[in-house]
C-alpha cells in the first residue's frame, strides 16, 4: 500500500437509475487517521460508505479498502473492516457477555480470544455490573460504548461508524469520541459520518459532500481558513448555500 | 462451521425468551388440534327434533320410537299444529322438524306409500344436510325391516361404504388440514418476521458487514425452525394418534420426508416474504392475509376443492398446502407409498426451488 493509505477512492460513484446520489468521489484516508464524512442529510454519504464496507456495488470507478478492491474482494474487506450503525445494533435480548460472544463469534474468533477479549472490555467499560444484563434494559450512552467496542472486537485495520453519536447527551457523546481517540491511537482508523458539526472539529480531516459530490476536503483548521469561518458550522452552512 | 453454530444458539436465544413466539411455536398446534378434534366437528350427536305427528298410530310411533333411540338424535318435544313449527325453528330449540302426514298407516298398507316432511334449519349447511341423511337412513332401514315379509319381484337395494374413515369421524379430515397450517405458520410466518426484525433493528445491516455470507445468514436463521417444525408435526402425529386414535395407515418414514419437504416450502416462502417487507409488520400482514387465508380456505381443509366454482379450483393448484394435504391424507388415511403421490411431491419440489430462486434474485437486487 502505497503512502500508508488504507483507504483509496477514485471517481467512484452510484447512480439508481437517473438518479446520480454519489457523483464521482475520489479521496484517501491514511492509516490511523480520524476521517471525518459530513453531509446534509441525503447528500450520499451513506451509499458512499456502503460501497466501501461491501455491502453496495459502484456504478463505477475504483476504491480500495484495506488494500482490497471493492468490485472483487469484498469478502476481505468485510474481514479488515468493523461497522457501527446509527442504531447501535446489538441484540436487546441478548446479554452484554452473549452479544460479545456472538459478533466475537461470526468474526471467527476463537473461544479464547474471545473470553479475553470480554474481560478486556468489562475492566475498561466497567461492565461488571451488568455483564449479565440483557441490552435492551441499559442506557442509550452504555449500548453505544457496547457496540462501538463489539465494533473493534476483531481488531480491524478500519472502524466504520455511521452517524454514531445519534439521540446521546453531550457528555456521552464526549465520552464517545475519547474511545475514537483511543482506538485511533492504537493504530485503527476511523472513518465517521455525522452531522454534529462540533464533531467535525475532533476529526483529523473531513471532507463535506453536498450533492452526492466532495465540495470540500481538509483538516478543519484549513477549512475554516479557506472559507474564512470561525466554526465548521460556519464553513459547511457556506458550502452548502453553495 | 463454528461461527455457523454460533448463530443458531443465538437464534434459539431469540425464541425462547420470547414468550410470545413460544405460545405460537408450542401453544397453537396443541390448541388447533384439541379445539379440532373436540370442538369442530361435522358429526351429529343428540341433535335435538321435534315431532309433528298427524296422524299418530303404530307405524309412526315406531317409526319414532326408532329415532329416539339412536344416539344421534333426542326428541325434544312433540307439537301440534302448523304454526308451531315456525315458532321452534325461531326459538332456537330444535334443529330439525319430523312431520308425518295424516292417516300414516293406512295410506302405507292401502296405497303402499306415505309421505314424511323432514324440515331442517339449514343456517348451518352441513348440520342440515347431516341430519336429513340420518333421519332418512333411520326411516330406510325401518321400511326394509316392515318389508322383509313381502317379496318385491324386482328390487335395487342400495348400499354404501365408506372407505378410509369409515365412521366419518371428522377429526380425521382436521387432523391433516390442522397439520398443513400450523407448519405454515411456524415455518413461513415466524420466519418472515425473525429476518425481517433483524433488519428493522438494523442488525441485518451489521452481520451483511460481516464476513459471514448473505445465504449463511438467511440458513441460520432458518435451522432453528426446520428443527421446531419438526417437533410441532411430531406432537401433532403422538396427539392424534393416542388422544383421537387415528390410525396412521402408511410409513411414517414417508410421512416425516414430506413433512420436511413441505417445512422447506414454507420456509422458502417465509423467506421470500422477508425479501419484499422491510418491517415485521407487513411481514405479519403478508404472512396472514397473502398465506395464511388462502391456505385456509383454498387448500381443501375446510372447503372441498371438488365444489369450488372453476376459477378458484384453478387457483387452489397454487397454494402449496393443497398438495401436502392431499400427500398427508393419502399417507394417513389410505396408507398410499410414494408410487401414488410422487406426483404431488414433485410439485411442491418444483415450488420450493421457485421461491427459493425468487428469494434469492429480489435479495441480489436489493444488494445492487
Amino acid at each position: 500500500m502505497k503512502n500508508n493509505n488504507v483507504i483509496e477512492v477514485e471517481n467512484l460513484t452510484k447512480k439508481f437509475g437517473d438518479f446520480i446520489a454519489v457523483n464521482a468521489i475520489t479521496f484517501e484516508v491514511k492509516k490511523g487517521e480520524i476521517f471525518g464524512f459530513l453531509g446534509a442529510n441525503g447528500a450520499g454519504k451513506t451509499t458512499a460508505m456502503k460501497m466501501l464496507i461491501g455491502i453496495s456495488k459502484p456504478t463505477s470507478g475504483s476504491a480500495k479498502v484495506a488494500g482490497f478492491d471493492v468490485f472483487t474482494n469484498t469478502e476481505d474487506i468485510k474481514k479488515n473492516i468493523g461497522y457501527m450503525s446509527q442504531k447501535f445494533a446489538l441484540y436487546d435480548d441478548l446479554t452484554v457477555k452473549e452479544n460479545i460472544t456472538f459478533f466475537g463469534g461470526i468474526y471467527g474468533l476463537s473461544r479464547k480470544k474471545i473470553e479475553e477479549k470480554r474481560q478486556l472490555l468489562v475492566e475498561e467499560l466497567g461492565l461488571q455490573n451488568i455483564v449479565n444484563e440483557l441490552v435492551g434494559a441499559l442506557p442509550l450512552g452504555w449500548k453505544q460504548k457496547i457496540s462501538f467496542s463489539v465494533a473493534l472486537l476483531h481488531e480491524p485495520k478500519i472502524v466504520f461508524l455511521d452517524e454514531p453519536t445519534g439521540g446521546v447527551d453531550p457528555i456521552t457523546r464526549r465520552q464517545f469520541w475519547e474511545m475514537i481517540y483511543k482506538a485511533s491511537n492504537n493504530g485503527t482508523t476511523v472513518f465517521v459520518t455525522t452531522h454534529y458539526m462540533d464533531e467535525a472539529e475532533y476529526c483529523d480531516r473531513v471532507s463535506i459532500m453536498v450533492e452526492g459530490k466532495i465540495e470540500a476536503l481538509d483538516s478543519p483548521k484549513k477549512l475554516k481558513e479557506k472559507y474564512n469561518a470561525d466554526n465548521m458550522n460556519e464553513v459547511f452552512l457556506k458550502l452548502a448555500r453553495g | 462451521m463454528k461461527r455457523f453454530i454460533g448463530f443458531v444458539k443465538k437464534e434459539f436465544y431469540h425464541i425462547f425468551r420470547d414468550k410470545r413466539s413460544l405460545f405460537i411455536l408450542f401453544g397453537m398446534p396443541i390448541a388447533q388440534i384439541l379445539l379440532f378434534g373436540f370442538a369442530i366437528t361435522n358429526e351429529i350427536n343428540n341433535v335435538d327434533i321435534a315431532i309433528f305427528d298427524k296422524s299418530n298410530d303404530a307405524t309412526t310411533q315406531e317409526i319414532i320410537h326408532k329415532i329416539a333411540a339412536s344416539k344421534y338424535f333426542s326428541i325434544k318435544q312433540h307439537i301440534t299444529n302448523e304454526a308451531e313449527i315456525e315458532t321452534v325453528f325461531q326459538k332456537g330449540k330444535v334443529l330439525a322438524v319430523l312431520v308425518f302426514e295424516k292417516d300414516f298407516k293406512k295410506n302405507l298398507t292401502k296405497e303402499n306409500s306415505a309421505k314424511v316432511h323432514i324440515i331442517t334449519d339449514a343456517t348451518d349447511p352441513n348440520t342440515a344436510n347431516s341430519i336429513t341423511n340420518y333421519i332418512s337412513a333411520i326411516i330406510g332401514s325401518y321400511r326394509q325391516e316392515i318389508n322383509k315379509n313381502v317379496n318385491f319381484e324386482y328390487q335395487i337395494e342400495t348400499k354404501s361404504r365408506m372407505v378410509y374413515n369409515p365412521e366419518l369421524k371428522s377429526v380425521f379430515m382436521f387432523v391433516p388440514g390442522v397439520m398443513t397450517i400450523i407448519l405454515m405458520l411456524v415455518s413461513a410466518m415466524m420466519t418472515s418476521i425473525s429476518i425481517t426484525r433483524e433488519k428493522e433493528l438494523g442488525t441485518m445491516e451489521i452481520l451483511l458487514v460481516s464476513p459471514l455470507k448473505p445465504f449463511q445468514v438467511i440458513v441460520g436463521k432458518v435451522i432453528p425452525y426446520i428443527f421446531l417444525s419438526i417437533i410441532n408435526a411430531i406432537v401433532i402425529v403422538l396427539l392424534s394418534i393416542f388422544i383421537f386414535k387415528m390410525p396412521i395407515q402408511g410409513s411414517l418414514f414417508l410421512l416425516a420426508l414430506e413433512s420436511v419437504l413441505f417445512i422447506i416450502t414454507s420456509l422458502s416462502l417465509g423467506i421470500l416474504i422477508s425479501t419484499v417487507s422491510a418491517t415485521q409488520q407487513t411481514a405479519m400482514m403478508i404472512s396472514l392475509m397473502g398465506l395464511m387465508l388462502p391456505t385456509i380456505l383454498l387448500s381443501g381443509f375446510i372447503f372441498p376443492i371438488a365444489s369450488m366454482p372453476l376459477p378458484l379450483q384453478i387457483i387452489s393448484n397454487i397454494i402449496p398446502a393443497k398438495w401436502f394435504i392431499i400427500i398427508l391424507k393419502g399417507i394417513m388415511l389410505k396408507g398410499v407409498g410414494l408410487y401414488f403421490i410422487w406426483k404431488e411431491t414433485l410439485i411442491l419440489a418444483g415450488m420450493t426451488l421457485f421461491f427459493i430462486a425468487l428469494s434469492v434474485k429480489k435479495y441480489k437486487i436489493r444488494l445492487e
